[in-house]
């Protein structure tokens, strides 16, 4: 009976006040997220019309108006992101799933993971030394493609990581069959790693497509419609910000309108790829 | 071309693309080092190794001194820090070893949804509700401690502590998800063992588990670690914006990515810009060696890629 | 299982098969393989010595032996998929017929030398694509013809009458034994000289293991078939050759008779008699 007293009864409260403190941490940080949630849901909700998607900004001083300028702006931007860092990020990770060596591989995902932690601030004047500077002026273009090259990371790590979870025995089946290395990546590797490959690219442009830093002085921003790509166009993000720093009470309402469509999107792209993402926990065999 | 040559070139310019693809990735890092480093050349040839060690910002007179910024944003993630990591690591352990496992998924994906918020929502809340909030609970609190040095002086809502609180809201994140993975990779044995012996749930996770883990864990507070220093927006909106150094957390203050969040469109003078971009340069080389040191923590504790 | 019982098994198999020496009298052919000298090394680690042997072809050979004894590495250098493994090293000579095996484009002789792994590994695509995958990054037919193509390999797969209706469904909703013959019909499409069975059978239940062996013994007349197994039984009801493998090394390749009714090495004996280890 003597082992039954053991653990002592101070081990044992020790045990529960623990449990009760990591608990408590564990739902304070899960009370922020519904706080930030909830707070924006009524805030933003109250604020929204129809005019909001459908107007341009009013001028200052004047109520109503709408975003719908920077709506289109971000579409664009994220359109030209994910031309360039989809192919790029999907194409690098084929070479480092299938072809490259280990050496190689290593340093590639060293420097990925590295350039992936930049700060966006710091990829923002890379792209205006580099885009914005030669032509002379802010542009849509400039925009998608500082959020693209911020899409390069990523792309490359999930789509590397998807095609790893491949089982060997379909490459070695297709192989056996007189596949060639590049006919077995297309036309069985990739499709059994599309949908994960797929949520990988939702989940990237969903986080871009909040990102604002890299907008500031790339896109910049625009009271009106920015027709093509080379002019200077606003962007949901940029013009949340604006506006609520700006200290116009009207404006302050479009920015809560702004942050509750930015995060209903963002998040309901990040729920609906990681449902089907658990979903997918084993791929095929 | 026969068969089997068409194959091999086909496998050869399979080769090749994807080869660039990931090589554009290095090239993409060198430039963006060749970029920063040749665009910050007007500020350190003039103010070289001065430039961090002055605290006058005057763009009107061509003075830049980076001080009051490194100040701030070392300053605001420090006390990120300490906010972040106790709660964050009580979280991930809660998670990975104390909460059954339904609960633990459950939050663990609001966790990470937390992580998926955009930086301007955080500064949009911290704006318009943390502020306010602050303004009511910090001055009857700061009347008590005013003796303390840093919690001296007035308080407007926007200060170092705000940029503090708002930024450990964002990294806690980082710190809990990558801490779950890590204590979760902990091998059952080293579990199974203690618990033979009898002891609780409480002194296996932390005897055991969590020593174990200890470098991943570091790892993970690292990269949130990388992560407040460089963050911009949720700063930008509640640190006050005034490039001065103060010892009380509740003035206002600057950080190096609000500086150039706020200055850098304006700023018209070369030297201006060049001042901003070396700002930029000594954040990069700064965020890439806070970030290596966590990748190596992490490769050396075994995480990631270790599969074959 | 009891080795007794085994054995007791293995015995009737034997008489069955070999015990009328007409009957059991196999005609020679030409050699499908001719292997002299093979080594082969995992980085340091040599995985098989000097092997010298010719695989006859249109028959079925088994190659049998403890696990860890290289009669799977041997099969893999057949067709090369050896080389997908990095830090590997083969020296001496394989000839396919009278052309050097390493003279070939990889993607080619895996053409002409198919293989079926130890678990079935269908392609998550329709039981018709699986089949026609090799037709088809191959070039090998029209389109028209493909149907066709795939509804023989079905049938010499001897799985056609269960799937004929539901071509277009997933091969992954297949059972596992149904999975093994889809990979033996998708390796048939291309029709390849040679097949390789790599413990095709270990994944499978008894009855799935039947289905199995009886297509192996109808398909001997379509290509030379080469078969690694564990089953002592499997062998003697499949093989009309049987090589023998032991430690990396090659102790015994003789015919299925002479192999199992009079083993020639004392070794080869004490295996087949379970007296081994």
């Amino acid at each position: 009976m003597t082992t039954a007293a053991y653990p002592p009864t101070s081990k044992k409260i020790a045990n529960a006040v623990m449990l009760s403190i990591t608990g408590i941490c564990a739902f304070l940080v899960v009370a922020v997220l519904l706080f930030i949630l909830g707070y924006l849901v009524v805030n933003g909700a109250k604020s929204l019309n129809w005019a909001f998607f459908t107007k341009l900004p009013a001028p200052v001083g004047e109520i109503g108006g709408g975003l719908a300028n920077a709506i289109v702006g971000s579409g664009k931007m994220l359109l030209i992101a994910a031309a360039l860092g989809v192919p790029v990020g999907l194409l690098g990770g084929v070479h480092l799933a299938e072809f490259s060596g280990s050496a190689f591989a290593s340093i590639v995902r060293y420097t990925t993971d590295l350039l992936n932690g930049v700060p966006s601030i710091v990829m923002g004047i890379f792209v205006y030394t580099l885009v914005v500077v030669p032509m002379h002026h802010f542009s849509t273009l400039a925009g998608g493609i500082a959020l693209g090259i911020m899409m390069i990371p990523i792309a490359l790590r999930s789509t590397e990581e998807f095609l790893r979870g491949v089982p060997q025995a379909l490459r070695e089946g297709a192989m056996s069959l007189g596949a060639s290395k590049t006919q077995t990546i297309l036309t069985v590797i990739i499709p059994a790693a599309l949908p994960g490959i797929i949520t990988g690219i939702m989940l990237n442009l969903a986080r871009v497509a909040g990102e604002t830093a890299p907008l500031l002085f790339t896109a910049f921003s625009n009271q009106y419609w920015s027709p093509g790509f080379d002019q200077p166009s606003a962007s949901l993000p940029v013009v949340i910000f604006n506006y609520a720093i700006s200290p116009y009470e009207d404006w302050h309402r479009q920015a809560w309108a702004g942050g509750f469509v930015l995060l209903t999107a963002v998040l309901l792209i990040n729920i609906v790829a990681r449902l089907i993402l658990s979903r997918r926990t084993s791929l095929p065999r | 071309m026969s068969f089997a040559e068409r194959l091999r070139k086909g496998d050869e310019a399979a080769y090749l693309v994807t080869l660039i693809s990931a090589l554009t990735i290095v090239l993409i890092t060198v430039l963006l080092a060749q970029h920063l480093w040749s665009n910050s050349v007007l500020a350190r040839q003039k103010f070289g190794f001065h430039f961090l060690t002055s605290s006058t910002w005057d763009p009107l007179s061509g003075n830049f001194g980076a001080l009051p910024f490194v100040y701030g944003t070392l300053l605001t993630s420090f006390i990120s820090l300490l906010i972040a990591v106790p709660v964050g690591i009580g979280a991930a352990i809660f998670l990975s070893e104390l909460a059954p496992r339904g609960i633990s998924n459950a939050l663990t994906f609001l966790v990470e949804l937390l992580a998926a918020v955009p930086s301007v929502i955080f500064g949009l809340i911290g704006i318009f509700v943390l502020v306010p909030m602050l303004n009511v609970v910090i001055p009857p609190i700061a009347a008590h401690l005013s003796f303390l040095p840093i919690f001296g002086g007035s308080f407007f809502g926007v200060s170092y502590l705000t940029a503090g609180l708002v930024l450990s809201i964002m990294i806690v994140p980082f710190i809990v998800s990558i801490s779950r993975e890590v204590l979760m990779a902990v091998p059952t044995a080293q579990r199974e063992a203690m618990m033979a012996l009898g002891a609780t749930k409480w002194d296996v996770t932390w005897r055991s588990v969590v020593p174990y883990a200890r470098r991943g864990i570091i790892g993970s507070i690292f990269l949130a670690l990388a992560r407040a220093l460089g963050e911009t927006m949720a700063v930008t909106m509640v640190i006050g914006n005034v490039p001065e150094i103060h010892a009380s957390l509740l003035s206002p203050g600057y950080t190096i990515a609000a500086v150039i969040a706020n200055e850098f469109a304006e700023a018209s003078e070369d030297l201006y810009l060049h001042a901003l971009i070396e700002m930029a340069l000594v954040l990069f080389v700064v965020t890439m060696i806070v970030n290596a040191s966590a990748r190596l923590l992490m490769l050396t504790a075994g995480i990631r890629e270790i599969r074959e | 299982m009891s080795t007794a019982f085994k054995l007791g098994d293995f015995t009737k198999v034997r008489e069955e098969r070999f015990g009328d020496e007409q009957r059991a009298k196999e005609p020679a052919t030409f050699p499908q393989f001719t292997v002299k000298d093979l080594n082969f090394f995992y980085g340091d680690f040599q995985a098989l010595h000097n092997l010298d042997l010719e695989v006859p072809a249109e028959k079925v050979t088994a190659l049998i032996g403890p696990s860890g004894c290289g009669k799977s590495t041997f099969l893999r250098i057949l067709n090369r998929m050896s080389e997908t493994v990095p830090h590997t090293r083969v020296t001496g000579e394989v000839s396919l017929g009278d052309q050097d095996l390493f003279s070939f484009h990889p993607t080619v002789l895996r053409r002409r030398v198919g293989m079926v792994f130890q678990r079935p590994n269908p392609f998550p695509k329709s039981i018709f694509d699986n089949v026609a995958y090799g037709v088809r990054v191959n070039g090998m037919l029209p389109a028209s013809q493909m149907k066709e193509r795939v509804e023989q390999s079905l049938r010499r797969a001897a799985l056609w009458e269960e799937v004929k209706d539901k071509l277009h469904v997933s091969a992954l909703s297949l059972s596992g034994g149904q999975q093994q013959r889809l990979c033996i019909a998708r390796s048939l499409a291309v029709e390849p000289e040679v097949l390789l069975l790599d413990e095709p059978c270990s994944a499978l239940d008894p009855l799935a293991t039947a289905k199995i062996e009886d297509l192996v013994f109808e398909l001997k007349g379509l290509c030379t078939i080469v078969i690694v197994t564990h089953n002592m039984l499997q062998a003697a009801r499949v093989a009309d050759y049987v090589g023998f493998f032991l430690s990396g090394k090659l102790i015994e390749f003789e015919g299925a008779r002479k192999m199992f009714m009079n083993p020639g090495k004392k070794q080869t004996e004490d295996y087949l008699t379970g007296r081994f280890g």
